[in-house]
């Protein structure tokens, strides 16, 4: 399981419902039912990753993100994940908004704009950049509504999500993650990760450093 | 297509209810018969039955060779000794559906209140059925076998109609259900197949009102020409052009037959001469009044009927795990049908998968050789078995 799987597990009080939006291998909805106790179900639009998902015993379904959220009741979840794909759905903003309805908790990861690295491409060679994260040419990449970890903070505070807990991880998982400074963390962090809550009491917003 | 059935039920294992069964109708079935087979072990515990439900057209004889067409098991390569659904592991019931013509009670059948004096047939006095009267009729067998909770319920076709009825009907009786290539109604295109069928029974002057055995004759004609239009809905048209094209062969004459006149220098198309065979090899196996019988319970099947058009209520608060299968390539019970199945289980918040595997062969692919189904069949029913800790 990659790093931020593990983290992402970390965030989940065992015993509880969850959706993962995005799936893939199932190798998370495994974990957490197994070492965690969850009842973990997945959503994957890939037909090969949601064979090889139902033939291990895990329960995933074929869909996606943009289409299949709207016919879950409200409150089914206590924790609706997303993992690296807010970035390329249709509608980023409703799936947000159909995870806090579905699920009490969101989970959100995705790959960080924001990068030194982005930034220097595009600055220097004014072309659109290519790094080991973002990888796939402009005209063909799935990664339609690329974001920052400012951006995405931004938006919470509009549509009044509690950011609950956050961090910033590498690509491969070798450094440490990133907790402490926002700006920091916006610059060196290759994948961002949010624990959201819908509302409520909430711990005082992450400050901009 | 001259042969005619044997009339007679034939002797199939089955299990007589003497109180028989009342139906949604309203009518009172007076004596109910059920054929089943079993395959594999029952465990001491009693937890690890499946039940098969076959297709419209299918049997008993799931997984062992046909006693009246010597054909293997219908979906033998399913069901067996380390198959998909293990026999080493499971143990397997499959029944004849209430109606049909393999040994259950159906139109075939005597009339119980006749059966000391003169020997009378249901025949069209058969009171219609739906799949809810043939998913009580099984649950009858399942409960005499001492069998109080099911490991999971399969089928396919109207085989995953009863299994979405025994979902609904019961569901604390079962862990699983997978509803394969199936519906959670019959659709006006599919209502429009069947009628075209039963209009070809009518029209066989050897219908005889539905009283043909009366006269020892069965409407051949008629029950083949509905055979072969449905059969043509069990495909897709990739798969007819890679099984057939546009080849021709030679028929052996026969001056009688009224498409005789159509060969051209004694050719017909191989995809007619398989239609041809197709019918009558039905009609020697299958009663024309079961066929009414059945094809009027599937268009009835409406699981939102009784809850005001709302399919989501049907489900709602189901402990029941389910694996809802289609086929890219059918037509006939489409994956927009399974995935509005699907959008109704995940607003009842079941737990439950969707796969759609990726073929040109149309309905019939839940029959013959999917790999990716099999692994999918497998890998459900190890996980469900993992999370109820079966042995």
């Amino acid at each position: 399981m990659r790093l931020d799987q593990r983290l992402i597990a970390e965030m989940i009080e065992p015993g509880t419902r969850v959706l993962d939006v995005g799936s893939g291998d199932g190798a998370l909805i495994d974990h957490l039912f197994r070492l965690r106790g969850c009842d973990a179900r997945g959503i994957e639009i890939d037909m090969r990753e949601v064979t090889r998902s139902v033939a291990h015993g895990l329960p995933v379904v074929h869909g996606d993100a943009d289409h299949d959220l709207a016919h879950y009741p409200n409150d089914a979840f206590d924790y609706v994940v997303l993992q690296r794909t807010l970035q390329a759905v249709e509608r980023p903003r409703e799936v947000l908004r159909q995870m806090l309805r579905i699920g009490r908790h969101a989970i959100v990861s995705f790959p960080n704009f924001g990068h030194w690295q982005l930034r220097l491409k595009l600055l220097l060679s004014g072309r659109m950049p290519m790094t080991a994260v973002w990888h796939t040419p402009w005209y063909e990449t799935p990664n339609i509504h690329p974001c920052t970890i400012r951006d995405f903070i931004a938006l919470c505070a509009e549509e009044g999500y509690c950011v609950q807990q956050w961090m910033a991880v590498d690509e491969d998982g070798e450094r440490a993650p990133w907790r402490r400074s926002i700006r920091l963390a916006n610059l060196f962090g290759e994948q961002a990760l949010f624990l959201l809550r819908r509302e409520g009491e909430c711990p005082p917003p992450p400050e901009e450093s | 297509m001259n042969s005619t059935a044997p009339l007679d039920v034939g002797d199939h294992q089955h299990a007589t209810f003497p109180d028989g069964l009342d139906l949604e109708c309203g009518v009172h079935l007076p004596s109910l018969d059920v054929a089943y087979r079993t395959y594999g072990q029952l465990s001491p515990r009693r937890d690890n039955a499946i039940v098969i439900c076959h297709a419209f057209t299918g049997d008993q004889y799931v997984a062992e060779t046909h006693p009246q067409t010597g054909k293997p098991g219908w979906w033998g390569r399913m069901v067996g000794p380390g198959r998909p659904i293990d026999t080493d592991r499971f143990f397997v019931i499959c029944m004849n559906v209430l109606g049909g013509c393999m040994g259950s009670t159906g139109p075939r059948s005597l009339k119980p209140a006749c059966a000391e004096g003169r020997v009378e047939r249901w025949g069209t006095d058969f009171p219609p059925i739906t799949i809810r009267d043939m998913v009580r009729a099984q649950y009858k067998l399942v409960r005499s076998l001492g069998i109080e909770r099911l490991f999971a319920v399969v089928g396919g076709s109207m085989g995953g109609m009863q299994v979405l009825e025994w979902a609904v009907t019961y569901p604390h009786m079962m862990l699983a259900a997978m509803p394969i290539a199936t519906a959670p109604f019959h659709s006006a295109q599919n209502i429009a197949f069947n009628e075209v069928g039963r209009q070809a029974i009518f029209a066989d002057p050897e219908w005889y009102g539905g009283r043909y055995w009366e006269h020892n004759v069965v409407p051949a004609r008629g029950l083949a020409v509905a055979r072969m239009m449905a059969h043509i809905t069990y495909l897709s048209e990739e798969a007819l052009t890679r099984k057939f094209g546009r080849r021709v062969r030679q028929e052996p004459k026969d001056a009688q037959a009224p498409e005789a006149s159509l060969a051209m220098f004694g050719d017909v198309f191989e995809v007619e001469s398989y239609l041809r065979y197709q019918g009558s090899a039905f009609v020697r196996r299958f009663d024309a009044n079961s066929y009414l019988t059945i094809t009027r319970a599937m268009d009835w099947f409406d699981l939102a009927a009784e809850h005001d058009g709302e399919l989501p209520a049907a489900f709602a608060g189901t402990p029941v795990r389910f694996c809802v299968v289609s086929f890219s390539s059918d037509w006939l019970f489409p994956t927009s049908s399974s995935r509005y199945l699907v959008r109704a289980l995940n607003q009842a918040a079941a737990n439950v998968s969707f796969v759609e595997i990726e073929t040109d062969k149309g309905h019939d692919a839940f029959l013959l050789d999917e790999p990716d189904f099999d692994r999918t069949v497998r890998g459900f029913l190890c996980g469900v078995a993992d999370h109820a800790g079966l042995a």
